[in-house]
């Protein structure tokens, strides 16, 4: 199993679940993020005091998927949160050792 | 009439009975005179109480918009612009002033304000609010009963200390709040009231004082005492830890949105209120505050956009207060026009203060207390020994009952000297006041939370409670 965790941009939310469902993804965990790569941030001004915003609003999806589906999954993120401008986001993939379901301690596969 | 016959037995009859009347005795005549005179006399106390009603019902409308512009106005105003682990504090540095200047106001000070006593200060004369029942004082507003006059004049005394608060924001003990704000209402506000507006006061325009300083609702009184104040305390308690390095922006300038409206619409009761009547003046310092507080967002916002390249709501706000700031001394004085000026040259004015000579020597006036209101309530006072029209409010007037000159525009030239006196003096009596305040209570209970307060916040530390209680969801 794999673990996807995608930090894309917030508009970028509503196209990307689309995609995922389309390649049949059926879970997945969505974080309000704050942070920033290369973007760097933006300033604003209260009553004449410039402030730097480095810390930019994101969004983090983390989905576990089957080994075997993981391409499609990067491919329908790439796809749909792409802007290529800077700031777009990351993927980040990770091996996942066992998967248990809460509610009859299911494993496996099965549980995703 | 057909009949001559008939017009004429009817005349000769009327005669007859008229003639036998008037042979009647004289204390016929008395008689009807005096129900005349008494119908008369009804008539004028039906008039005055008509007139009474209608007066004391806006003044007790003015009364409800100055408390208003207390809470909610001021305190959200306020509230949003600190951070979020210190709105509850900051909200109740304000809302406290409604119940602690309050009863003080009815104990003692009213009576220090308003009281009969000397140039400087009223005397004891009315503490306990003795003797302020629903008798008018004429001296004060003939047609509304005192203790109307009483209860709106407490509303400026709450809101006055309150924006001073603006200057010590998250960072001062509360009990040390509390203790300085009882003493400077009477060390600091009674006097500047009873000086401009109390009977025998030495600034007091419309009952003969030394220095005749216009001020309708309050520029010397409520701006620059508090204004200035607030400077002094920012100084004195010292910048709050990691400033000016540390950002801390204003954690919600939507309440501060809402208030700031409030406050504009509040600005009603506090300018147009000060007629104490409902009549034609009472319309002339309405329209007068509603077209200043509008020339200054423009003011402001027009200094901003040049300057930072876009005009913010923040700013858009800020501007608006200060309009209303700089208009109150002038309300009741000037024309439309004069107010346009007035609110634009008061929004440019408090923008550079705020953004620019705030910056240039590094105190920590946290919320801007002194920019706005004691940069903007100093320049309004000013401007009102200039623009102030006697057609507008005949004020000053010869022995003979003749109309004079009002301000600089018109020809008098030495009313300039009399608002320079009122804000010298208001200046003086508030660095003075609130430096020997401020020692008092450093001394006593100490001023300042510990560091560790002050990072935790005072919410938590002052009051065992948070603005945004954190839930899991359930």
């Amino acid at each position: 199993m794999t673990k996807v965790e995608a930090i894309i941009q917030v508009s970028k939310l509503e196209a990307v679940k689309d995609a995922l469902h389309e390649v049949g993804v059926e879970g997945m965990t969505v974080f309000e993020a704050r942070g920033h790569g290369r973007q760097k941030g933006h300033t604003e001004f209260y009553r004449g005091r410039e402030y730097t915003v480095d810390l930019i609003p994101k969004v983090k999806l983390e989905i576990v998927v089957a080994d075997e589906m993981t391409e499609k999954v990067v491919g329908a993120i790439t796809t749909a949160a792409r802007t290529g401008k800077i700031g777009d986001g990351k993927i980040f993939l990770s091996h996942i050792d066992e998967a248990i379901r809460i509610r009859n301690d299911e494993r496996g596969e099965s549980v995703l | 009439m057909k009949n001559p016959v008939i017009v004429c037995l009817t005349v000769l009859m009327v005669c007859v009975f008229a003639i036998g009347a008037l042979a009647q005795t004289s204390s016929t005549t008395d008689a009807a005179n005096e129900a005349q005179a008494a119908r008369i006399a009804k008539l004028e106390q039906a008039v005055a109480d008509a007139k009474s009603s209608g007066d004391n019902a806006w003044m007790l409308t003015s009364s409800a918009l100055v408390l208003m512009m207390t809470g909610p106005g001021l305190i959200l105003f306020y509230g949003g612009l600190v951070r979020k682990k210190n709105v509850l504090s900051t909200m109740m540095q304000s809302f406290a002033m409604m119940a602690i200047v309050t009863l003080l106001w009815g104990l003692v000070s009213y009576s220090l304000a308003f009281g009969s006593g000397n140039s400087f200060i009223g005397g004891w004369h009315n503490v306990f609010l003795r003797g302020v029942g629903a008798q008018p004082d004429p001296d004060y507003a003939a047609t509304i009963p005192l203790q109307t006059f009483m209860v709106y004049q407490l509303m400026f005394a709450i809101i006055t200390p309150a924006l001073i608060s603006g200057a010590f924001a998250e960072r001062m003990k509360f009990s040390a709040m509390a203790v300085f704000m009882v003493l400077w209402s009477l060390v600091v506000y009674a006097p500047m009231a009873h000086m401009v507006w109390g009977k025998g006061g030495l600034l007091n325009a419309s009952l003969g004082g030394r220095f005749p300083c216009l001020d309708f609702a309050g520029g010397t009184v409520v701006h620059v005492t508090s204004g200035v104040s607030a400077l002094v305390c920012a100084l004195y308690l010292r910048p709050r830890i990691g400033y000016p390095k540390q950002s801390m922006p204003p954690h919600s300038v939507v309440l501060s949105f809402v208030g700031a409206c409030l406050l504009w619409v509040g600005w009603f009761g506090f300018n147009a209120g000060s007629a104490l009547g409902a009549g034609s003046l009472a319309t002339s310092a309405f329209v007068a505050t509603h077209f200043g507080a509008a020339a200054a967002t423009l003011g402001w916002s027009a200094a901003e956009w040049w300057k930072r390249g876009k005009p913010s709501a923040l700013g858009a706000i800020s501007g608006a207060v200060a309009g209303l700031v700089a208009i109150t001394p002038a309300a009741g004085f000037v024309s439309p026009m004069s107010s346009i000026a007035i609110g634009l040259a008061a929004g440019v004015f408090c923008f550079f203060m705020v953004t620019k000579v705030k910056a240039m020597f590094g105190y920590d006036d946290s919320l801007d207390a002194f920019g706005v209101h004691g940069a903007g309530g100093t320049l309004g006072a000013l401007l009102t020994g200039i623009f102030a029209s006697s057609a507008v409010n005949p004020i000053f007037k010869d022995a003979q009952g003749r109309m004079l000159a009002s301000g600089v525009m018109e020809g008098n030239a030495h009313q300039l000297i009399n608002q320079l006196a009122g804000i010298a003096i208001a200046w003086v009596l508030a660095i003075v006041g609130t430096v020997v305040i401020l020692k008092v209570v450093d001394v006593t209970i100490g001023l300042r939370v510990s560091e560790e307060q002050e990072m935790q916040g005072l919410d938590l530390s002052q009051h065992g409670e948070e603005g945004y209680y954190w839930e899991s969801a359930a």
